[in-house]
């Protein structure tokens, strides 16, 4: 039996299809609390598809959802958000403060607009990136790992205590990388629990705690020293097994 | 003054300004969501609608006239999401079938409506390309208040909106109700292009939904500015082309405004700070030498970043040669960017970037990687 109080998130039989082609099939997945864990897996694998519908973004076609033992109910804050960066429209006409204002959006009801206490939390949050300067800086004029960094403040804004991101990694920078992943560490210090997307097999024993080899089908889960095997990997993988278990070592550095 | 004192001026010039404003501000959204088509599927739906009421009442009386518009063209939408989501024809192509179907079906009811003896019908044609000056003060006063209806159901969703438009599914995460929204929104947008049936016309009612959105976008980088401007554009261009085609005999109201408003579009594409094409051809002049790439400073950087903490690792000139088209002249190259400090050498025949080569080579990638997105 799982013990609900030592879980963040919990997902039973999981399954998503796109007319009528299975995406994710017979999913479950267990995150304990205050657990870093990547999902990762080759494209097309329904890493994305996951995390969207344990938060009831794409419709599931069965399968259960549990957030701290309690069937997850959307729009009561437990779970944050960070998109895809290359899923926006960037060249949208507001700043760096507004976008991050949104994710103040929840806790607001329907005809109350956002007002100073929502921008100083945003610009709290701001500052935890380090984009505090760019408060006013249209998004439209950002660099690819300011984007990425903007999309991680509007997350941390809703204190949620489930933060779940979308390969937060992809194409930025490497002060950003390192930056991105500081704030990751601290979340998961406070006893958030985080759960990424991730592309990049060779850092996730760096960045995480545990992982979820994902294709189609849940193959692994759980701490990174025991599922980040040549072996599961070879069967979430398939075919390019070579590169990937010198990957896993840690012996090809490019 | 004299122009406005004329008293059907004057109910022409505020139907045409309430039309202008409404589908200016409601137009700019439907811009950010990459959904201009909608207006003109939405536009040209409406007009079997039109005809269908006519044929049922008998009459041009306002209300009904509009919501006969406004259903028509709602099915129409539903009719696009259905065909999406049953079958594999893409977004676009299906808005143009609905379109175009519609508006098929309209045009033939018309003609055999205008076939018929009685003079009722007389004027329904109107609705193809506007005519400003058949606008009735009661007319006026429907297309005022919708007009403001929406404005102000705009105004009050005003995030709700802004979370549609930026990120549709981020707000989904939020627990906002976002189809709903989305649905609200379509509604709004209905409404505001059956305001403009009888001013502009189904055939070119778009145009005020569109235009006003793009030239108000390459003036500001915000989005309440981008509506307040939008909306303006919008009353400029519905008063003086209504004016106009009032003034002048046979005039039809729809291609006067849209006429003013490609105006609009034209000067702001070419001209607008920051964004238009007239400055960016000047700005591109002056920048292009420094932005183009060095493909041999890209390899010597490429190379270097396989030996991050040895930033003086040297590369010989036989492997910057297999990573160059044959015939080129390495040597000139590589001599070239020695001297101007962005390349060195650093033991016999060795290559590598100087701190400086390695900025300028990051700065051409982000430049690269800016011009792609």
């Amino acid at each position: 039996m799982i013990d609900d109080r030592s879980a963040a998130l919990e997902v039973e039989d999981l399954t998503v299809a796109y007319s009528d082609q299975p995406v994710l099939w017979d999913i479950d997945l267990v995150v304990p609390a205050g657990d870093k864990m990547a999902i990762v897996g080759p494209n097309g694998a329904g890493k994305s598809t996951l995390i969207k519908a344990a938060m009831g973004l794409v419709p599931s076609v069965a399968g259960e959802v549990r957030v701290f033992g309690r069937p997850f109910a959307k729009g009561n804050g437990e779970i944050a958000y960070v998109p895809q960066r290359s899923s926006l429209e960037w060249d949208f006409p507001t700043d760096v403060l507004d976008v991050v204002t949104m994710g103040t959006y929840g806790s607001l009801g329907w005809f109350s607009r956002p007002g100073a206490a929502e921008r100083d939390r945003a610009r709290a949050a701001l500052e935890e990136v380090t984009m505090e300067a760019f408060e006013r800086r249209p998004i439209a004029q950002l660099s690819g790992g300011q984007q990425q960094r903007v999309l991680l403040a509007r997350a941390l804004v809703q204190e949620a205590p489930i933060l779940m991101l979308d390969e937060p990694f992809q194409g930025v920078d490497a002060p950003t990388e390192q930056a991105i992943a500081a704030v990751l560490d601290r979340l998961s210090d406070e006893g958030k629990t985080v759960i990424v997307v991730h592309h990049d097999l060779q850092t996730v024993p760096e960045y995480f705690d545990s992982v979820l080899l994902l294709n189609v089908r849940a193959i692994e889960s759980g701490p990174v020293a025991d599922v980040f095997t040549e072996d599961n990997l070879r069967l979430t993988f398939g075919g390019r097994v070579g590169v990937l278990a010198q990957l896993a070592a840690g012996e090809i550095d490019s | 003054m004299e122009l406005f004192g004329d008293y059907t001026l004057r109910v022409v010039a505020l139907g045409s300004g309430v039309l202008g404003a409404a589908a200016g501000a409601l137009g700019s959204f439907a811009y950010l969501r990459r959904q201009s088509l909608v207006g003109d599927a939405l536009s040209h739906a409406a007009l079997p609608g039109i005809a269908l009421v006519f044929l049922l009442t008998g009459s041009k009386a306002p209300l009904p006239i509009m919501l006969g518009a406004a259903c028509a063209g709602w099915i129409s939408t539903l009719a696009v999401r259905l065909v999406v989501r049953r079958s594999r024809v893409p977004y676009d192509s299906a808005l143009g079938m609905a379109l175009a179907v519609f508006f098929g079906f309209g045009l033939v009811l018309l003609t055999a409506i205008q076939k018929r003896p009685d003079a009722a019908q007389a004027g329904l044609e109107s609705f193809l390309f506007g005519q400003a000056a058949s606008l009735l003060r009661e007319d006026v006063v429907v297309m005022s208040i919708l007009g403001a209806g929406c404005l102000i159901v705009l105004g009050a969703l005003w995030k709700e909106f802004k979370l549609l438009s930026f990120d549709s599914e981020f707000g989904d995460s939020l627990g906002r109700p976002m189809r709903r929204v989305d649905g609200l929104f379509t509604l709004l947008l209905v409404v505001a292009v059956v305001i403009g049936l009888r001013t502009v016309g189904v055939v070119l009612m778009s145009a005020m939904v569109v235009a006003p959105a793009a030239a108000a976008r390459q003036l500001t980088n915000r989005l309440a500015p981008m509506v307040v401007i939008a909306a303006v554009i919008g009353v400029i261009s519905g008063v003086s082309g209504a004016v106009l085609s009032s003034l002048i005999p046979r005039l039809p109201t729809g291609p006067t405004i849209v006429l003013v408003l490609s105006a609009f579009v034209v000067l702001s594409l070419v001209f607008a700070p920051g964004r238009g094409l007239f400055w960016r051809w000047i700005r591109l002049g002056r920048l292009q030498p420094a932005a183009a790439l060095n493909p041999v400073l890209m390899h010597l950087y490429a190379l270097s970043q396989q030996h991050p903490e040895e930033p003086d690792h040297g590369h010989g000139l036989a492997v910057l040669r297999t990573m160059s088209p044959a015939g080129a002249d390495l040597e000139q190259v590589l001599g070239d960017l020695q001297s101007r400090g962005l390349a060195h050498v650093v033991g016999e025949g060795l290559w590598a970037p100087t701190p400086i080569g390695r900025r300028e080579a990051e700065r051409s990638l982000d430049h690269e990687a800016e011009v792609r997105s």
